[in-house]
């Protein structure tokens, strides 16, 4: 009995220990990865660059805000989590950081008073930046971007995700090594990797996080997990490396097209990737497009990503042709509020209307993304390219859920789309509480 | 006391047509770009969504996109010895309203003149002698002519994705085209619209009477597209809501689709709407313009200083605008002197309704240029000595929709209301067709625009005011055409047909819808004493204000006028860019 009360009393102490030491030791920050003389000058113009494909002004830009002055709300599951001001503003944005500290942020992803950032922050991806490309945005931060003083709200976690000393925790558990070594064997695929694993964080959205603590389940190529399809809110983000999904599917001219301006003939971004091309991807030069395409098709795997096309298709345009009072309800729903745009033939018009057969939205194992255009529409970025921001306008206001769930079902089954199909409660998970 | 904004390089008044590509092509030369649109602001989403603007009685009827003529309207009288009254409720004429401007709702007939409409003057004098122009007739030359316009219409037709089939390709006759058009560099960017019945059964019957149909030039566009500024549009669908409505899938060119999307993103463009300007305010010397004064969405008086004034806004404002302002001298009928409000004039149209019993034509399946079209009647085809009148028209048949409260055409007997008007519905909706004719409309010395002496609008300014009626040369002309199209119409052998032209003693009335085309007033030429603005839409007397749009048609043409209006508009940015902006000065 005293052996156990004993050993209970030293397992408290070393828990308090512990804890103390997570709460109260200093942070070590991860030291430069290479050794640039302080005198380094980055190349000019490279500082907006990295800027652009790191793609901070999104986050750290409030609707209608000055850039970089933070104040937007990333909703994550936990709570809404603020974008910081990182303008050079002494009082309220980062103008007092050091490199190191600056570099501190992004690498592990602690700030300059020692505490810790929400993973919000992609930095599990920028802790593979390169040293050159730390000091380029550094110098662009500090040199280039205007100052503004406004105080972004403050980030209110309920208890315990308002404790950042646990992001310790899960940093620990969670980060992959510093830096970037590449290992394709070959400039240009190895540039692909860099911009997807590290600077553009692609992967941050495409690949699956595991149920525990959400960390990605691989954080390169190398892993089989890696890419393979996650999910942001109720979007899906699409596998990118099944041997029948679109991004494999399409040729690397049709692939850099969706990324530099949002549209291909087949289809178009929506939701949280066209903000990465209206703000981030569009602006990357032409040969960093090619570079992402040609490192996808050479990270693709041999297998079926879960929307695998019919052999056969189905006779979906000759039933639609029909436009018999008896069709399915779906069916009659398509006709009445999809076939203006989209056609029977659910192949839309090129570059215009997206292709409904064969899209991954469409088709994705979770119908969150389609359920939300139905309900909510969509919007294509506005890019250099493509100015118009080809829009599709909502029909929530007009369909109830079970409609929702039937033209949703029916779309997931029609032509050469085979996925499972939708539930009244699926949509009303999506429309959310209020609606019915 | 007006509040004072910001300097800009260029105001443009009105974001349509004209004033989305000046301010394109403005911001392109490196100007910053202010627009400022009277109207609210509209999109294709939300605005134009489906299925919201697909409603008939909201838009069709109560006119949902129009000017309200509480808001702004001009008084109309048929001669001088008339008191004009305030047109309070929109028939004759829809001008249009709100960013995209009339571009919204057009049907999208996108033609070009004849070579011969553009120095109409001069070629009926040459070919037929100056004693056939009848007295009291002012037609002009435009000062422009074919060949000098044709890259810019291509350009705009370009822009628009225009489908069509070329007739004429740098002189060599194109068969399925129209044989009498203007020799054009290259085709259209899209092949013509799918032909729906009536078109094939008029364009056969045409054809076997020696005439040469071909599809009318349509800006539904028959395929996906992509213009010179990366601006997308999808193919039309046929869903017959084009004219009063804006375009609920993009495949209708307008602002919006053709141009606004890629201007937003310009950094030195921008645009205010709500913002109804009501004078261009001029220097001292009255030789310069120094900026605008508008009226902002709370009714602050506003003054928008700027180096460049561009008009673009509807014909009559640009007119009415010129007169607030003083810019060139106002014109005198009596004398015949002064030149801002001169040879205004309209569109003659008429038409013969076809009915078949046994046909039904589907007419929910439609587009707002859905046509087939002779024009071996235009006016560089009639003999204007023998026929005893100056004019053309095309002749179509056209199936641009089967709206149900204005798309019943009935046969003459059937009565107006009630059980014998329901049956009548029943019996023949979807069994009918028409043949029209859209024809040219001259000018004359005692059509014009004047400042009203006792109407005024709700900014405490005159009205303008607009002296028009039919003339016999144009009453001939449009009986010419009914000569031709009843005997066309006779062959397809209907169950029953009628007529409807515009007979001897015809008056002008405001009420029926005929059409928006209403130009003149602010007349482009070569002559400072015979036209408001010079060949590049500058005015004379105030060198740093263009007027854009069909206020500067000398006379009206027998086409619709977007696509010149649309061609002038690059033509005079052009001038601008290339010669004014290096050295502001008249360019003539």
């Amino acid at each position: 009995m005293k052996t156990l009360l004993r050993i209970i009393g030293t397992l408290v102490v070393i828990g308090i220990v512990v804890l103390l030491g997570l709460i109260f030791i200093p942070m070590q920050r991860t030291a430069p990865l290479a050794n640039l003389p302080a005198s380094y000058e980055p190349p000019k113009g490279a500082g907006e660059q990295v800027a652009i494909a790191a793609d901070c002004r999104a986050c750290h830009t409030a609707p209608g805000g000055k850039p970089f002055a933070g104040g937007l709300a990333i909703n994550s599951p936990l709570g809404a989590i603020y974008a910081s001001n990182i303008t050079p503003d002494k009082k309220t944005g980062i103008g007092n950081y050091t490199l190191d500290e600056f570099r501190a942020v992004l690498y592990d992803g602690v700030k300059r008073d020692g505490s810790h950032l929400y993973p919000a922050m992609p930095y599990p991806s920028y802790r593979k930046m390169t040293e050159e490309d730390v000091r380029a945005l550094y110098a662009y931060f500090m040199k280039e971007v205007t100052p503004v003083e406004s105080a972004a709200p403050e980030t209110r976690l309920a208890f315990p995700f308002n404790q950042r000393w646990g992001i310790r925790l899960w940093d620990w558990a969670s980060l992959p090594p510093a830096g970037f070594k590449p290992y394709m064997g070959d400039a240009k695929l190895d540039r692909g990797a860099y911009l997807v694993e590290a600077l553009a964080h692609c992967r941050s959205c495409h690949t699956p996080r595991n149920d525990l603590t959400f960390a990605e389940k691989g954080y390169d190529s190398r892993s089989a997990d890696f890419l393979t399809g996650g999910l942001v809110g109720v979007w899906p983000a699409p596998d990118l490396r099944a041997k029948d999904s679109t991004a494999q599917r399409w040729s690397n001219e049709q692939l850099g097209a969706l990324l530099a301006s949002g549209r291909n003939e087949m289809a178009g971004v929506s939701g949280e990737m066209a903000l990465a091309v209206e703000h981030s991807l569009q602006y990357l030069p032409k040969s960093d497009i090619e570079a992402i395409a040609a490192y996808i098709k050479a990270i693709k795997q041999d297998r079926n990503g879960g929307s695998t096309p019919r052999a056969t298709p189905a006779p979906t345009a000759q039933q639609l042709a029909s436009a018999s009072p008896q069709l399915e309800l779906g069916a009659r729903l398509y006709l009445d509020n999809c076939n203006a745009c989209h056609f029977a033939n659910g192949k839309g018009a090129k570059n215009v209307f997206p292709h409904l057969d064969g899209n991954p939205l469409v088709t994705a194992t979770q119908s969150g993304g389609l359920i939300s255009v139905i309900l909510n529409g969509a919007a294509a970025p506005s890019t250099g390219e493509r100015p118009e921001r080809l829009a599709m306008p909502g029909f929530g206001w007009r369909l109830k859920n079970d409609e929702v769930a039937a033209l949703a079902t029916f779309v997931r089954k029609s032509w050469s789309n085979d996925a499972p199909a939708v539930t009244t409660e699926d949509v009303a998970k999506v429309r959310g509480p209020a609606a019915n | 006391m007006a509040r004072q904004e910001k300097k800009t390089d260029a105001v443009i008044v009105g974001l349509g047509w004209t004033g989305a590509i000046l301010g394109m092509e403005l911001a392109n030369a490196g100007l910053q770009v202010l627009a400022l649109e009277r109207g609210e602001d509209r999109d294709t989403v939300p605005d134009f969504a489906y299925p919201k603007m697909i409603d008939e009685l909201k838009y069709g009827v109560r006119l949902g996109l129009m000017q309200r003529p509480a808001d702004s309207t001009l008084t109309i009288r048929h001669s001088a010895q008339d008191t004009a009254l305030p047109y309070r409720s929109l028939g004759s004429f829809l001008p249009g309203n709100g960013v995209g401007g009339a571009g919204v709702h057009w049907n999208g007939h996108t033609w070009r003149a004849l070579p011969e409409e553009l120095r109409l003057k001069s070629y009926v004098t040459e070919k037929f002698g100056a004693n056939v122009i009848p007295e009291g007739m002012t037609i002009e030359d435009w000062g422009v002519t074919y060949d000098e316009l044709e890259p810019h219409y291509d350009r705009f037709e370009y822009l628009c994705g225009i489908s069509g089939q070329a007739g004429n390709l740098g002189g060599q006759t194109h068969a399925g085209g129209n044989p009498f058009e203007g020799p054009r560099k290259r085709g259209y960017p899209l092949p013509p619209l799918p032909t729906l019945l009536n078109g094939k059964m008029f364009g056969d019957a045409a054809k076997a009477m020696g005439y040469h149909p071909f599809p009318l030039p349509s800006a539904n566009l028959s395929d996906a597209y992509t213009n010179e500024y990366g601006m997308q549009l999808g193919p039309c669908n046929f869903c017959g809501f084009c004219e009063r409505f804006g375009c609920i899938n993009y495949s209708k060119s307008s602002p919006q689709t053709c141009v606004l999307g890629a201007l937003k993103r310009k950094p030195n463009f921008s645009y205010r709407t709500r913002s109804e300007v009501i004078r261009v305010e001029l220097s001292q010397d009255r030789k310069t313009a120094t900026g605008v004064t508008y009226i902002d969405a709370k009714g602050e008086e506003v003054f928008q200083p700027a180096d460049l004034v561009v008009l673009a806004a509807y014909q009559f404002h640009n007119v009415h605008l010129m007169l607030l302002s003083g810019i060139g001298k106002p014109y005198a009928p009596d004398t015949g002197e002064g030149v801002v409000g001169k040879n205004y004039a309209y569109q003659m149209t008429g038409g013969t309704s076809l009915f078949f019993k046994d046909v039904n034509f589907n007419p929910f399946v439609g587009a707002g240029s859905s046509a087939t079209v002779i024009d071996d009647f235009s006016v560089n085809q009639v003999d204007f000595g023998k026929k005893g009148f100056i004019g053309g028209s095309y002749i179509s048949s056209g199936q641009f929709n089967g709206q149900p409260i204005r798309s019943m055409a009935l046969p003459p007997g059937t009565p107006a209301w009630g059980a014998g008007w329901k049956k009548g519905i029943k019996e023949w909706y979807g069994h009918s067709m028409s043949i029209s004719s859209h024809g040219s409309n001259m000018s004359y010395r005692d059509c014009y625009l004047d400042l009203d002496p006792t109407y005024r609008g709700k900014y405490g300014q005159p009205m303008l005011r607009l002296t028009f009626d039919w003339k016999p040369n144009d009453i001939r002309m449009t009986q010419f055409m009914r000569s031709k199209i009843e005997p066309i119409a006779k062959s397809m052998n209907p169950t029953n047909w009628a007529s409807g032209y515009k007979g001897d003693g015809a008056h002008y009335d405001v009420r029926p819808y005929q059409t928006t085309h209403t130009v003149g007033g602010a007349i482009m030429g070569v002559d400072p004493t015979r036209s408001a603005v010079n060949r590049y839409l500058q005015t004379w007397d105030v060198h740093n204000v263009f007027v854009m749009g069909a206020s500067a048609f000398p006379q009206n043409l027998q086409y619709n006028p977007t696509g010149t209006v649309g061609a002038l508009a690059y033509w005079s940015a052009r001038a601008i860019r290339e010669d004014y902006l290096k050295n502001p000065r008249p360019l003539m």
